[in-house]
């Protein structure tokens, strides 16, 4: 509609592209070698546990660091050497870090003010923004009259109303309580698709970053071990730290022994044996790691469904049941072995009546686990 | 009976707090009620005779029919101001660096140093400024040598003297309420303005200031009143002329032995004081119980 968001040309380049940043601190490598690039209008998150450098890249893409080495390019122009205040980017902080000093119409509209627009012209698109982050009448209201999830949208209208290419947000959702981060989730995404601009979102909670994302980049010491959709991310983990990082997993350390095709045998130290899909080269012999997803493993009070289907099974004992709803499971430990693994209850109810110490059934289909070359750097 | 117990149970607790309380309400009583009351009486009566009172405005109508004490009264009043006003410029950047970018040890270090100085008597460090700034001081000295002057000058008993000495006095004062007010002012909102397309002074401007702006009167309130209560650093930094209202009422308490005149430049110095306070706290829209919390 204005001339300034008629940037869509044809052959529009990513709206942002990294190349081999790096960061050290003393000894230590926050950001190492890093490149990837984000689609314009798409919604990136960075997920890793905390100190694995995802903070650092965000502040070398907001401009508060520089990197040591490597470039960062924004709407297919360099940053080099670009202050924060000149980019076309803006960051929604960890605590939000509204203007308390200012009412949420001053703090939306201090961006344009520092542009120098017209006053009258910052109060109508103050008040536009507000609406369509739904607080038409916060104008005047002061920062702390406002709600958790209020003061959360003014942030991200406060940031929006400058029509960035790209808006960062640094674990925004990490200081509410569950309840209302679950509904903040849901806002978020339906902001980023309404207004349609770029988002880079940082968390360590993988259930935001893949509820909300279209690719998620899942980040470890300083690099990053995955990018991916979520669902990538969950059904073909490429490493032994994301397979255990992104959702539950039960892990199995042990050497493989018989390798068929892409189907991998492996017995563990204290003897137990799965079969699981191997991921990258696995040979035998070597030491390796499986994943069994709590969710692929089914329960029965007898092996017969297993049998039936042509499944492994294994004799199992539980230790606790943990009941909470959709995502119930229990405890228990394999006997031979002593293995101890996390197993999801059906949402149907059945088998609701287990009790403790209960001796059960459980198997899995050897496709639905995967199994690396354990020995990596990333072990975790 | 039920409320004979209650009472029965807080009266220890009623008596411990006015026990606690009692030496700072004596102190009030003894030393800034009670000589204020004898001193508001004082300033209102006049001699008649030998041991003959009555009462009387005569002490405020000399002060306005003799043009040396409003004289004095004014001026010590306008240099008491631009000496606040240098000490928070002065301060405000050591403050900054104290609060927000030294970490760790520097940052004691540099406390240390703003403290230093206050472990010398006034007497002492204002005799120190003497000897640096005398016609055969140290600083005169200096000058000639740098050839920059060709004969020592005198740079004591000049109005800049006394501004320099009044801020040197007053510098911690100041800058412990601006660490304190600076330090609880959330770095994220500076990034978070600089991230909007705030520079230095906009921020500066818009969200140091409003943030500190407690901190800030605090801090002016308390090295304003030092200052225009100051006796020891005008009289020795300026001499003669240095024509400082506090010296006005030495002069009638000590040399004239004229209680009366004293007390009542007393009175107008307190209601000077009182009057540019509430001022200055208008003037930046701050409520008195607010800043006090900071100081």
């Amino acid at each position: 509609m204005t001339a300034t968001s008629g940037t869509a040309t044809s052959a529009a380049p990513p709206d942002l592209q990294a190349e081999g940043l790096s960061k050290r601190f003393g000894d230590f490598r926050a950001v190492d070698d890093l490149s990837f690039s984000v689609e314009r209008g798409s919604f990136f998150s960075i997920l890793g546990p905390s100190g694995c450098g995802k903070t650092t890249l965000l502040r070398i893409i907001a401009g508060f660091l520089s990197p040591d080495t490597g470039e960062v390019r924004i709407g297919g122009k360099t940053m080099q050497g670009v202050p924060p205040n000149k980019r076309p980017v803006n960051m929604v902080f960890q605590h939000l870090a509204l203007f308390p000093m200012m009412s949420v119409g001053e703090n939306v509209g201090y961006g344009l003010s520092r542009r120098g627009v017209a006053r009258d012209e910052i109060k109508r698109r103050v008040g536009d923004m507000l609406e369509r982050v739904s607080l038409p009448s916060a104008q005047d209201k002061r920062v702390d009259q406002l709600s958790g999830g209020q003061k959360q949208r003014v942030a991200i209208a406060r940031s929006l109303v400058l029509e960035p290419t790209l808006l960062l947000l640094d674990e925004p959702l990490g200081a509410l309580d569950l309840k209302l981060r679950d509904h903040m989730k849901i806002e978020l995404k339906q902001l980023q698709a309404a207004f349609g601009t770029t988002f880079v979102y940082i968390t360590h909670d993988q259930s935001e970053a893949l509820v909300l994302s279209d690719r998620v980049a899942v980040m470890n010491q300083g690099r990053f071990e995955q990018i991916g959709t979520p669902q990538d991310l969950y059904y073909a983990p490429q490493t032994p730290f994301v397979a255990g990082f992104v959702g539950a997993n039960n892990a199995v350390q042990g050497r493989a022994t018989q390798i068929n095709g892409d189907r991998v045998t492996l017995a563990s130290e204290k003897g137990l044996v799965i079969s699981a899909r191997a991921m990258g080269t696995v040979r035998v012999g070597d030491a390796v790691q499986a994943f069994v997803r709590p969710e692929v493993a089914s329960l029965s009070r007898s092996a017969a469904p297993f049998t039936d289907a042509g499944l492994p099974h294994y004799q199992a004992r539980i230790d606790s049941l943990l009941f909470d709803g959709a995502n119930s499971a229990v405890l228990l430990h394999e006997e031979h072995s002593g293995t101890e693994f996390r197993i999801a209850l059906p949402q149907t109810g059945h088998l609701s009546d287990l009790v403790v110490d209960e001796s059960v059934s459980f198997g899995f289909d050897p496709q639905l686990a995967v199994c690396f070359a354990a020995g990596n750097e990333h072990a975790s | 009976m039920r409320a004979e117990d209650t009472s029965g149970t807080r009266d220890p607790a009623r008596m411990l707090l006015m026990l606690l309380l009692a030496p700072a309400l004596l102190w009030l009583a003894a030393l800034i009620l009670l000589p204020h009351v004898e001193l508001g009486s004082l300033s209102l009566r006049a001699r008649v005779a030998p041991r003959v009172y009555e009462p009387s405005l005569a002490q405020f109508r000399t002060f306005i029919d003799e043009p040396l004490y409003w004289h004095t009264f004014v001026r010590t009043a306008v240099i008491s101001i631009l000496a606040t006003a240098t000490t928070l410029l002065l301060a405000f950047p050591i403050a900054w660096t104290i609060a927000k970018i030294a970490r760790g040890r520097t940052r004691s270090l540099l406390f240390v140093l703003c403290l230093i100085p206050f472990w010398v008597s006034e007497t002492v460090r204002t005799l120190g400024w003497m000897i640096l700034l005398r016609e055969s001081g140290v600083l005169p000295a200096l000058l000639v040598r740098l050839g920059l002057t060709p004969a020592p000058v005198e740079l004591l008993y000049h109005d800049a003297t006394i501004l320099v000495g009044l801020v040197y006095t007053s510098m911690l004062f100041m800058v412990v309420p601006l660490i304190s007010a600076l330090e609880s002012l959330d770095d994220s909102l500076i990034e978070a303005a600089y991230d909007l397309g705030g520079n230095g002074w906009s921020i500066l401007r818009t969200i140091v200031i409003p943030h500190a702006a407690p901190g800030i009167v605090a801090g002016c309130i308390v090295v304003f009143m030092l200052t225009l209560g100051n006796y020891l650093t005008p009289t020795l930094l300026g001499g003669k002329n240095s024509q400082w209202f506090t010296e006005q009422i030495y002069t009638q308490f000590i040399t004239r032995f004229n209680w009366e005149q004293g007390a009542a430049f007393g009175f107008l110095l307190l209601g000077l004081s009182t009057l540019i306070v509430w001022l200055g706290l208008k003037l930046s829209g701050q409520r008195f119980g607010e800043v006090m919390q900071q100081s």
